[in-house]
């Protein structure tokens, strides 16, 4: 009954983060992450219930289609913050540089420590990076394009639940220094979270996805031709 | 009909961000070809805020949501990730609070040191 339902899995992964995000309210609890265990919670039902993943997606396509277009609309919050943006240019380029190299850097580090081949380094060097963007470069160095996706997507969670935490550790003020700082480590999925700690951050978190991808694209090869 | 024209708006912006992508030879997805379209179009006038004001708002509330069916898909990757669980684990966690972390003190950093200057030249 269920593989022929139309509606329910979309039902239920927004059952789910309704639910979590009540109790969050409620609780006021950081770990307690309506997306983290909205996943949690999806993942569980997909192995007890012997779901094939493939029903679960086509079951939930309106959701991830929807994606897209809204990458697109963060040119909305960018467009009514654009002063912030021209005032700080150049502080966003070199940061966003810096947020690069450090991530190629660490996952070279990674890479080296636990012994891995080529294949991963080529695989985890776009990991930071919006997903079309990172397959992409996945696919040209030779990695494993599904893996680069599927980590991509988590980064995007990591960043978005731990993004307040990190920034009030690392004493990261400055709204902009805090968009550039989510957008560059975590893409879009970062940048949900930007966007609920104000304005000006999801604004430039937004530009950060865009500025950072295009500048991977650009050192990932370097990089790999380099490490490897 | 004002929730229609936005949407329409919206869409027929991310289809030329498609065709951009699909026609030009840069490895830029559609996503990013049709947020740099609608800015221009946004600072040339063309489009005003209002136009997509309350669909975009809206797409943009409910964007945490999108991530989380292709997130479950780690469930299909699960055996490629097993023999490599501990390097991803630390990739997907250490690796981005350090690049958030490192960003955001440069950046920070940068900005006051350029608003200091700046104060500087206007004395």
């Amino acid at each position: 009954m269920l593989a022929e339902s139309a509606f329910f899995y979309t039902f239920i992964t927004l059952a789910f983060y309704e639910v979590t995000s009540i109790i969050q309210k409620k609780i006021k609890q950081a770990w307690f992450n309506p997306l983290l265990l909205t996943i949690v919670f999806t993942v569980i039902m997909l192995v007890a219930g012997d779901i094939k993943y493939e029903e679960y997606q086509s079951g939930t396509q309106i959701i991830s289609y929807l994606l897209t277009p809204a990458t697109v609309c963060l040119a909305v919050p960018l467009y009514e913050k654009l002063k912030v943006l021209k005032e700080n240019a150049v502080a966003i380029l070199v940061g966003i540089f810096s947020g690069v190299i450090t991530s190629a850097l660490c996952v070279a580090a990674v890479v080296f420590i636990f012994n891995l081949d080529n294949t991963a380094l080529a695989t985890f060097l776009p990991k930071s990076v919006t997903t079309a963007i990172g397959v992409g470069i996945t696919e040209e160095l030779g990695g494993l394009a599904t893996l680069t996706a599927i980590t991509i997507i988590i980064t995007g969670i990591i960043g978005n639940i731990l993004a307040e935490v990190v920034c009030k550790l690392f004493k990261i003020k400055d709204p902009v220094a805090i968009g550039v700082a989510i957008g560059t480590s975590s893409h879009a999925g970062g940048t949900a979270k930007a966007l609920q700690l104000g304005q000006t951050e999801g604004a430039i978190s937004g530009l950060s996805i865009a500025v950072a991808g295009i500048m991977t694209v650009i050192t990932a090869p370097l990089f790999m031709n380099l490490l490897k | 009909m004002k929730y229609l024209r936005q949407l329409l708006i919206i869409l027929g912006i991310t289809f030329v961000g498609e065709v951009l992508n699909y026609y030009l030879p840069l490895p830029i997805p559609a996503s990013i070809y049709g947020l740099a379209l609608m800015l221009l179009l946004l600072c040339t006038g063309v489009l005003k805020v209002s136009h997509v004001k309350e669909t975009s708002q809206f797409l943009l509330d409910v964007m945490p949501l999108m991530f989380i069916p292709a997130a479950a898909g780690v469930v299909k990757q699960w055996v490629v990730i097993k023999p490599i669980l501990i390097p991803t684990i630390i990739m997907i966690t250490v690796v981005t609070v350090i690049v958030m972390a490192v960003t955001g003190v440069i950046t920070q950093w940068l900005i006051n040191h350029s608003k200091k200057g700046g104060n500087g030249d206007a004395r």
